[in-house]
């Protein structure tokens, strides 16, 4: 309706609020920003506490407060001390671990999401670039440590930005919709790497022909473990890779004008075209990106702790699909995909089966409360517009209020 | 005319968060008399409208129908207290036969549950012939013209016994003819007792048709006057709240060099139609050609083609010299060419860009807004600073995001933004879209002006008199093809025969 548009009046507010609702709603959305996903996780919490309390009978808050300490990040808090070995140092350890390849999964879906489009293939694309990393870290034994770990790091990246590209590709060509072509791409490198690392697969393990695993990467490929000891799957330095990556993401949306042209695309496709931008260049570009972040995070989980990659692996993992959820949660920016990932990749520490008391907590359950959580955040991402509507109502009351009394 | 009130509003007061839309605001409505609301856009005239008719609930005020108070909780329930609204665009079921769209709801039946077309057929025509809307009950709605469909939705409203017939900018899609024969009707209504409150921003036609004028300003009721005797520059001042410059004042042209050519230009739309039929035209430097037409006579995708935007099947496009045969809009932006789009909300801008980054959408790939890939938001911004100032734009500075402008100011971002790249061809579809007085006033000057800095205007347009008083020659496009070409002095009358047709026939004959 057209004639809901500024009209200052002389109700006009003297505390220097924005008076046009287009303001109005640009700020509650900027709050929104940071509130609603905040909400969004509360929410999330609040029903997974519902199941606790049905399926154990337990008070839900000691279970949180275990899944907590099993992340290690009770290791943050200044007054808990911690003895020698430190079990929250290791736990959170592995938080961080896992942080990595969610950061950077989280960043691929974030990437072609600003460009409008929905990139479900960050597992398929995380899988190229973790066999290609298996293949090139296992191959050219001898080679200088970090020339080796450059050349793998590079050619995965490089593998999962063309397998990216594919499905943009075929959306800018013949308008092959991204979702039902990344989704085939994910089986297809699931295939491909049960059939390369299996029984009898061309990659398969040299010296052990009975397991359906590649061989390790070169001692030489592998990436320092910076904190903790090697031997128990300390810290690599990956995390610093990840966190670079956060500023390159930011970087590249915000002060380039290929940022310019993706989020041109993603707002306003039609726009950009009459700007003159060409729409399927950036949709090719963005998912190649986008499959350049999650080809990354394969060959960091490759280098820094996994060094080998097995048929079970390639089935099980889920690093590519929980990067949909860390973006959503994030909202698609990088200090958002950070701070998600980080929820995330706490989750799936505390809840492992290793670090939950089971007398607390079923363990057989621990881990589904992790998808649990992770679905219901999924789902209450989407409901933000509600949560603005409800907001809005309220403030309608309150102003109904003010005009009676 | 009776002096009696078949409806009164008194108070009216209607809040959305942020804005006060209407501030206390009183109307009434005589039987058999047409009562004007005038007012620019988003001064409160269809929400005051929406109140009566059921779809928003006032904050405060009272309404009463004949003397009564009444509740209007729904379009229901100002159905049954005999108020019909007909909306800008039309709530009609294509598929449908006109009969059956107007009995929809409140059906004839046989056997209690078949439609009984003949009885309404019957109806349909008694009903037409009662206040003089002739239509053809059997015709598909798909089938007919806009005109067509606007009186099946008075028909509709008055077969579901609306004695307050509500109309909103009714003449907003049809053409000067057509817009007569609608006053015709609006007449024959009220002679018969019916009494019609009449939505506009067009002061020409409140002058035409109105009893009574009420005019709205940011939601308030400044005036209640009757119509006789008062002056288009009076109500402009009123709606305004300022003296507002209707006619353009212009030179006559200058033309210089042929700057844009077309040449047999063929283009078909999305469902492979052919809109543009060989189209051929040229404009000069210093004049603006107009390009009149009813919508849907190929006008989009002639501009599309023009700017890259579309592929033409044939012909091609000479800009400075240079010809273009399907180009990309990269090479018609680069070739010289500025383009003000129909739609300023789903091309003109990318509404969550801010206005510094609206402002560069054609510019950000070259220095000073980026080198070598790197972006300087801060250069857009000073330029945005410094454009927004010249252009007037008020609501926002650089940061501001370009959804929360108003229309009109959004308009004018769009038109810095294609005049500051030093355009020598500016392409004008519909620049006054939706705009009100005074930003229309705006963007007519600065159209001259540029005319004036010896650009080649091109000006397509569905408002007849933006296009009678600003060209320096006049085509008009009919069914894609060029069928007439005016001079400046040429009547309304004669431009809108042509657009109807008319003048093709006579040079066929």
């Amino acid at each position: 309706m057209s004639d809901v548009e500024p009209v200052g009046g002389p109700e006009g507010e003297s505390d220097g609020a924005p008076s046009s609702a287009a303001a109005r709603l640009a700020v509650l959305q900027r709050v929104g920003g940071i509130v609603t996903p905040l909400i969004t996780v509360v929410f999330a919490f609040l029903v997974g506490g519902l199941v606790v309390v049905a399926t154990t009978g337990k008070n839900p808050l000691t279970t949180y407060k275990a899944i907590f300490d099993g992340s290690g990040l009770n290791w943050l808090l200044p007054w808990e001390t911690c003895s020698d070995p430190c079990t929250a140092a290791l736990n959170f350890q592995q938080t961080l671990i896992i942080w990595i390849p969610l950061v950077l999964a989280g960043l691929a879906v974030a990437f072609a999401f600003r460009c409008g489009l929905f990139n479900i293939g960050g597992q398929g694309q995380y899988l190229v670039g973790a066999i290609v990393a298996v293949w090139v870290g296992s191959s050219f034994q001898g080679l200088t440590p970090v020339l080796h770990i450059l050349l793998t790091i590079v050619a995965a990246s490089l593998s999962g930005a063309l397998y990216g590209g594919i499905a943009g590709l075929l959306k800018a060509t013949v308008g092959a919709h991204e979702v039902i072509t990344t989704i085939m791409l994910n089986w297809i490198a699931v295939w491909v790497g049960i059939f390369l690392f299996g029984l009898g697969g061309p990659l398969q393990n040299d010296t052990q022909p009975w397991v359906p695993v590649s061989n390790d990467v070169a001692e030489g490929a592998k990436l320092t473990v910076f904190w903790g000891d090697p031997i128990l799957q300390g810290l690599h330095a990956g995390l610093f890779v990840a966190m670079g990556f956060l500023v390159v993401f930011w970087v590249m949306l915000n002060r380039t004008t290929l940022g310019y042209e993706v989020r041109a695309v993603g707002f306003n496709p039609e726009a950009a075209r009459y700007g003159g931008i060409s729409v399927s260049r950036n949709y090719f570009l963005a998912m190649a990106i986008a499959g350049l972040f999650a080809g990354l995070a394969g060959s960091l989980d490759i280098l820094g702790w996994q060094y080998r990659l097995n048929v079970n692996d390639i089935q099980v993992s889920q690093v590519g699909f929980i990067g949909i959820a860390v973006a959503l949660l994030g909202r698609n920016t990088a200090i958002g995909t950070g701070l998600a990932a980080m929820l995330f990749a706490a989750l799936v520490t505390g809840t492992s089966t290793r670090n939950l008391d089971p007398e607390i907590f079923r363990p057989e359950l621990a881990s589904n409360l992790t998808l649990l959580i992770q679905g219901l955040v999924v789902l209450f991402v989407g409901a933000d517009v509600l949560i603005l509507y409800l907001w809005s109502l309220r403030r309608k009351a309150r102003l109904g209020r003010a005009a009676a009394g | 005319m009776s002096e009696r009130s078949v409806l009164e509003m008194r108070g009216i007061v209607k809040r959305f968060p942020g804005i006060l839309a209407n501030d206390n605001v009183s109307f009434d409505l005589k039987q058999g008399e047409v009562h004007a609301l005038l007012g620019e856009n988003g001064a409160g005239k269809s929400t005051l409208m929406n109140v009566l008719y059921g779809l928003y609930r006032p904050d405060e005020g009272e309404i009463r129908i004949g003397g009564k108070p009444v509740q209007i909780g729904s379009p229901r329930a100002a159905i049954e207290n005999g108020v019909g609204m007909v909306h800008q665009h039309f709530m009609l079921i294509p598929v449908m036969t006109v009969a059956e769209n107007i009995v929809l709801a409140n059906e004839p039946r046989t056997k209690g549950i078949f439609l009984d077309h003949a009885v309404a057929e019957t109806r349909v025509h008694e009903l037409s012939e009662r206040f003089g809307l002739a239509v053809g009950p059997r015709d598909l709605v798909a089938d007919i013209t806009v005109g067509m469909q606007q009186r099946v939705e008075i028909l509709k409203a008055l077969y579901r016994g609306a004695d307050i017939l509500i109309l909103d900018e009714p003449t907003a899609v049809l053409t000067p003819q057509e817009a007569k024969e609608l006053f015709e009707i609006i007449r024959s209504l009220t002679a018969q007792g019916k009494s019609i409150v009449f939505i506009t921003h067009k002061l020409n036609e409140v002058l035409e048709i109105a009893d009574r004028i009420t005019v709205l300003r940011r939601g308030v009721r400044v005036e209640t006057l009757a119509a006789e005797g008062a002056t288009e520059a009076g109500l402009a001042r009123l709606m305004v709240g300022r003296e507002v410059l209707l006619r353009v004042d212009k030179q006559p042209a200058e033309p210089g060099d042929s700057l844009l050519q077309v040449e047999g230009l063929h283009v078909v739309d999305d469902r492979g139609i052919e809109k543009v039929r060989g189209v051929s035209f040229e404009v000069r430097a210093g004049e603006i050609l107009g390009i009149a037409g009813v919508d849907g006579n190929g006008q989009t995708e002639l501009v599309d083609a023009l700017t890259g935007l579309r592929r033409s099947e044939g012909g091609h496009v000479v800009v400075g010299g240079k010809e273009h045969r399907n180009p990309t809009p990269r090479e018609m932006l680069d070739s010289g060419q500025g383009h003000i789009p129909q739609d300023r909300q789903r091309r003109g801008l990318i509404l969550d860009f801010t206005l510094a980054e609206n402002i560069a959408l054609h510019d950000y790939c070259y220095p000073p807004d980026s080198k070598w890939g790197w972006l300087y938001p801060r250069r857009l911004a000073t330029r945005a600073a410094r454009l927004l100032k010249e252009f007037d734009v008020r609501g926002g500075g650089p940061q501001t995001r370009a959804s929360s402008l108003s229309g009109g100011n959004q308009q004018k971002v769009i038109v810095a933004r294609e005049v500051s790249r030093d355009p020598r061809v500016l392409i004008a579809a519909q620049p006054t879209r939706g705009l009100d007085v005074g930003a229309i006033e705006f963007v007519h000057r600065r159209l001259i002006e540029e005319r004036n800095e010896g650009r080649a205007i091109l000006l397509v347009s569905l408002e007849l008199d933006e296009i009678l008083s600003l060209s320096d020659r006049i085509l008009v496009i009919y069914e894609g093809e060029i069928v007439a070409e005016f001079a400046p002095g040429v009547s309304e009358e004669e431009v809108g025969v042509a657009m109807t047709g008319g003048g093709r026939r006579e040079a066929a004959a």
